[in-house]
């Protein structure tokens, strides 16, 4: 696998992870063990997300990268083959 | 994805019907579950477009897809998979957080099931994999909105307490003597 899509899934591994216990947390919101897992994932969603849009593109609107050109619009979208 | 127990139903249900739940964690789940069910939107969406790209109309008028290809090309339109466009009908909006999350409930199990039907009938494991994923979301979705329902009515049927700001600095307590304010 390419090393761009190895990242990619990577992430969205680790925001499936956040996302579950996102949900589960609303109705667990006593869990100490879900709060902490929680932050534990989404420390390293926010580490892996800076070295993908350093390196391939902003994944969110919000990652700036003070670029002089307008990378959001560049494909793929998430519908799209990467190719 | 537009069917009475697809994505946009989903997505639009629980969006629509959070405005009127009483608990913030009824407010949280319907307002984070209606926001995976449009990434599940996406999901369908993509399926739809990369199984039908490059295909030539006689082939998809072959495969059944001809009054598709007439009305929408190789656009994906939101539409029922028997071919009725996405209707609001097919979901409730009840202003009542009882009568909402059962219908949540069930609405669940009917994608549960439709995902199942489609899983009986599909065999390409591109397409599987997915429904597969998205059925073992229902079912955790399912779970949730149970949870959400079992903390409104136990908030219903629990004792009232009120403390006032009085009596609470007259006293040295604090408000989390009023059990309401726990968590828990």
């Amino acid at each position: 696998m390419e090393a761009r899509e190895e990242l990619l899934k990577q992430i969205m591994e680790v925001d499936f992870m956040i996302k579950d216990l996102n949900l589960y947390l609303n109705t667990h919101p006593c869990s100490q063990k879900g709060i902490q897992l929680f932050n534990d994932f989404q420390k390293k969603s926010k580490k892996l997300r800076e070295i993908y849009s350093e390196n391939y593109g902003p994944l969110t609107i919000e990652d700036n990268l003070g670029n002089e050109t307008w990378e959001w619009i560049k494909s793929p979208w998430p519908w799209e083959r990467m190719v | 994805m537009g069917g009475p127990d697809g994505e946009l139903a989903a997505s639009l249900r629980y969006l629509s019907q959070r405005y009127s739940m009483p608990t913030d964690r009824a407010k949280a789940t319907l307002n984070d579950i209606g926001t995976e069910e449009l990434a599940h939107l996406e999901i369908v969406g993509t399926i739809v477009s990369q199984l039908t790209r490059g295909i030539d109309p006689k082939t998809l008028e072959e495969l059944g897809l001809g009054a598709y290809y007439t009305d929408h090309g190789s656009g994906v339109y939101p539409q029922a998979a028997a071919g009725w466009p996405f209707n609001a009908a097919v979901l409730a909006v009840k202003g009542d957080p009882i009568a909402d999350l059962t219908e949540d409930l069930a609405a669940e199990q009917k994608a549960r099931a439709t995902y199942e039907h489609l899983i009986d009938i599909i065999d390409d494991p591109d397409v599987l994999d997915p429904l597969k994923f998205l059925r073992q979301r229902e079912i955790v979705h399912f779970q949730r909105f149970g949870e959400a329902l079992r903390n409104i009515q136990e908030k219903l049927a629990e004792k009232k307490c009120y403390i006032n700001n009085e009596i609470i600095t007259n006293n040295n307590m604090s408000k989390d003597n009023c059990p309401n304010n726990k968590c828990r």
